[in-house]
């Protein structure tokens, strides 16, 4: 589903990601970990073009999408993106939030649009809220809108870039909780977080990434239980402490 | 007692001077109704060069980026009374348009500068993951700066554009040196006529004053409105 080939990415002079291979199947959960800093964002980033490759081929659905005549806007909508800090849009209800890609892009109609959107608030649990202003809600409940509004343009793969990271502690659970309930619906998931107990429980594969490579790849059984890269061992001892 | 009454009845003579004699009243009626069309017609041309010039700053296409750089550079550096007389004398010297119009497109042009760098602070000043947010949806840049960065940098830039509006609405008072009768122009002909100073003067302040009082009331109530979404 999605194929990285001898992916590059530099800032200025700072090289960021220095040549990534990694090929994602349809239904996986990759779970992304690593150190600050070690290029983990950028690399989700890149795979829906928000960052732009310097170098490399990425293909998505076997079509290559960092190429200047893709029409990056299509691209997109086959992927719904989880930020850090929710990135809601302040000046509209819940539910607008939610219905203003599908309407926009003339991918639904406006009830289409809002049926599902109210579908789709149920399911993360704030289907009351449809009318209320972003402000008016906890962090953990922007998340879950976040996660609703990305879903409503019904894409194939799902991104999330840290997206407890800016919750507090007691609201971590039940984003992950709505996390959770996606992977088991079989969506396939790039997840970069710091939530270990995330990765070991839903992901189907963990990357450990450090220094803008992928340095070790596997099973959330073998890289928590059995780290062969001594750069993993030695970051799982520190954050499992 | 005496000078009381003696003030009165000056107060008396020279308000029927200003006002009744020869119907000045409507003099000052005419110019109140001038500065408003004039007025009106400057704020939505400079709104649309504003943010067409603000569009050009923040533009990655650096012909344009030069562009809106030198509209601003120009119109903040030189006066605006020269700015009309320019635009009024030589650059629509021979052009056939009402000469109300000329003068409101001579205050856009010079509005459109300032509003500009107004709008652009406001839609600087929108978080990059707003726009991030839109285009990871799939919308364009277009319909991510339509829908989502314009919608609350106005929000935010209101209250700036309203005190602009207030500026532009006084320097109208300039149209008098293209031979335009608003109602700074008006008091000056009363004034020549009567040989009243006082009255006429204090009169125009009144006038300004109350129209831009009423305004900054009006705006303040669609203010509240467009604060809706920040209730918490």
């Amino acid at each position: 589903m999605i194929t990285v080939k001898n992916l590059k990415k530099t800032f200025g002079d700072l090289e960021v990601l220095s040549g990534i291979n990694e090929h994602i199947n349809k239904g996986e959960v990759v779970v992304v970990i690593g150190p600050s800093g070690s290029g983990k964002s950028t690399f989700l980033r890149c795979l829906n073009l928000l960052e732009t490759p310097t170098d490399g081929e990425i293909f998505i659905d076997g079509e290559k999408i960092n190429d200047p005549k893709v029409d990056v806007n299509r691209i997109r909508q086959k992927m719904g993106m989880v930020f850090q800090h929710f990135n809601l849009f302040p000046h509209l209800t819940i539910i607008k939030n939610v219905t203003l890609a599908p309407v926009l892009l003339k991918k639904m109609t406006k009830e289409q649009a809002h049926d599902k959107a109210i579908e789709l608030l149920g399911k993360v649990g704030l289907a009351d809220k449809a009318d209320a202003y972003p402000s008016q809600l906890s962090g953990g409940q922007k998340q879950r809108v976040a996660i609703a509004r990305a879903l409503a343009m019904e894409p194939e793969i799902m991104l999330f870039d840290e997206p407890t990271s800016a919750l507090d502690p007691e609201m971590v659970g039940e984003v992950l909780d709505v996390m959770k309930s996606l992977a088991k619906s079989g969506m396939t998931m790039v997840v970069v977080t710091h939530e270990m107990g995330f990765a070991k429980e839903v992901g189907t594969r963990v990357l450990f990434m450090d220094q803008g490579v992928v340095m070790e790849s596997g099973k959330p059984g073998e890289i928590f239980d059995d780290p062969k890269n001594e750069r993993t061992q030695k970051f799982l001892s520190s954050v499992l402490k | 007692m005496i000078t009381t009454l003696s003030w009165f009845s000056g107060f008396q003579e020279s308000f029927e001077k200003t006002f009744i004699r020869e119907d000045r009243y409507k003099l000052f009626i005419d110019g109140i109704l001038l500065t408003l069309k004039v007025s009106l017609l400057a704020v939505i041309i400079g709104i649309i060069i504003g943010f067409i010039i603000a569009l050009c700053n923040l533009s990655k296409h650096k012909p344009l980026k030069i562009l809106g750089k030198i509209y601003t550079d120009v119109i903040r550096g030189t006066p605006s009374v020269t700015q009309l007389m320019i635009i009024y004398f030589v650059i629509f010297a021979s052009v056939d348009l009402e000469k109300w119009i000329i003068a409101s497109i001579a205050f856009g042009i010079n509005s459109g500068a300032y509003v500009s760098e107004i709008i652009r602070a406001g839609i600087m000043s929108i978080d990059k993951g707003q726009t991030e947010a839109g285009r990871s949806l799939g919308l364009n840049g277009r319909q991510t700066m339509t829908h989502i960065v314009i919608p609350q940098a106005l929000k935010n830039i209101f209250p700036a554009l309203c005190n602009e509006f207030i500026v532009l609405i006084k320097e109208t008072a300039i149209v008098g040196y293209v031979g335009l009768m608003d109602i700074q122009k008006a008091s000056d002909f009363v004034k020549s006529a009567t040989f009243e100073a006082a009255m006429p003067l204090l009169a125009t302040a009144v006038i300004y004053f109350v129209i831009i009082k009423i305004l900054t009331i009006c705006l303040g109530l669609l203010e509240k409105k467009l604060r809706k979404s920040d209730a918490r």
